[in-house]
């Protein structure tokens, strides 16, 4: 097993990066994943594979889908900027750029989406 | 604009920065209940209650029976402060020693009304602490620092026979967490000791009465937060700005057993 996910010393880094670490290493693990199921999906012919390998795919999208929510969890102006971008029509591009300077500045309501001060769970932090 | 009405505040965008960072830097350290139960949310502003997938008494009408499903209404805590406009001119002019000196008072209280709301219950909010739902009688520290391990081995052996799992965290009063911190044993400090028998955290408590020794292996105490705490505008005159610490929370204990209290003397005997 191998501990790739850090780039910097581990003794040296507090409970809760370590923690983070390993639901980055997690996301990325999924989004590969999707990525492989796609491929295979692309050319395979058989229907009953065709239907495991959709199945197979639709549990990726929930952990990946988990895994983000749990970073963003931990990051409120990640999530900030994430709400200006995520499940919006419109450009992409100009929506993330709205995004990104409302969290620069807070917006109306500080540096919090919902305007609080972030703290949320703190077992990670004992 | 949400229900804390910032924008109306009139206090630009690095005053509510500066703001934010005083408050969170305050309440922070105090939080225990965040340390050693599970938290749930922040849910939002606009969560009321928490199902408790219970149902009251049933009745019956026209051949209809008709029952109110249970719930756990959230309680608002609001802690209100002001800092003074000068104060806050000052900030913007670059000065670094504003004074937030209500802020800190209302961080304090706060913080303590979340911790004694979980560990020991709040009455007008309808929420059963920690200490009250447990058990197990309570055990008395006689006032001797070296004592308090065995006391504490004592009370992790009446959570295991309970059938309650670790690791545990020990909570601390402000006094005992001195006591616990700043004493030793035999020439060797208690803290380590203490830590090697719970397999968990050692936690400081402000609020908190005595020591209060818990299961961390979740799913027995559910703290669930709606509007995590933030600071809100209320009101302006000239000469001052008044603002609030406010959060929305409800907390159950669905495993009574799996905490214990101990009654810390503070005078060494």
């Amino acid at each position: 097993m191998g501990f790739d996910q850090y780039h910097e010393p581990p003794e040296e880094l507090s409970q809760e990066t370590r923690t983070m670490a390993r639901m980055f290493a997690s996301m990325t693990e999924e989004a590969e994943a999707i990525n492989w199921y796609e491929q295979r999906l692309a050319i395979e012919q058989d229907p009953d594979a065709r239907k495991i390998i959709e199945d197979a795919r639709h549990e990726e999208y929930k952990h990946f889908a988990m895994d983000f929510e749990f970073l963003l969890r931990k990051r409120p102006e990640w999530r900030a900027i994430a709400q200006g971008v995520i499940f919006r029509s419109g450009d992409i591009t100009e929506n993330a750029d709205a995004a990104e300077e409302g969290a620069e500045v807070g917006g109306d309501e500080g540096g919090s989406s919902d305007g609080s001060l972030g703290i949320g769970d703190l077992r990670s932090a004992s | 604009m949400s229900h804390l009405l910032r924008a109306h505040a009139p206090i630009t965008e690095a005053g509510w920065q500066d703001i934010d960072d005083e408050a969170r830097a305050r309440v922070t350290p105090g939080l225990a209940a965040r340390r050693t139960v599970d938290f749930r949310g922040p849910h939002g502003w606009e969560k009321s209650a928490v199902s408790l997938g219970r149902v009251g008494d049933r009745d019956s009408e026209n051949g209809v029976e008709i029952a109110t499903r249970l719930v756990q209404p959230m309680a608002e805590l609001r802690a209100p402060f002001s800092v003074d406009v000068a104060e806050l001119r000052a900030f913007d002019r670059g000065a670094e020693d504003v004074d937030y000196d209500d802020l800190d008072r209302a961080a304090r209280s706060i913080v303590i009304a979340e911790n004694t709301t979980v560990f020991h219950g709040n009455a007008a909010a309808g929420i059963t602490g920690i200490t009250e739902a447990t058990p197990h009688d309570p055990l008395s520290h006689d006032g001797r620092p070296e004592t308090l391990p065995s006391l504490v081995a004592s009370a992790v052996d009446d959570l295991m026979r309970a059938g309650v799992q670790g690791p545990f965290a020990l909570v601390l009063s402000a006094d005992a967490w001195i006591l616990v911190s700043g004493a030793s044993e035999h020439g060797f400090p208690l803290r380590p000791h203490i830590a090697q028998i719970i397999e968990g955290p050692i936690v400081w408590a402000p609020g908190v009465s005595g020591a209060v020794l818990l299961s961390m292996r979740g799913g027995d105490f559910l703290l669930d937060v709606g509007q995590d705490l933030a600071v809100g505008y209320l009101t302006h005159d000239i000469e001052q700005v008044d603002l609030y610490l406010e959060e929305s929370l409800t907390f159950r204990v669905v495993s009574p057993e799996a905490a214990v209290a101990i009654d810390v003397a503070l005078s060494s005997a």
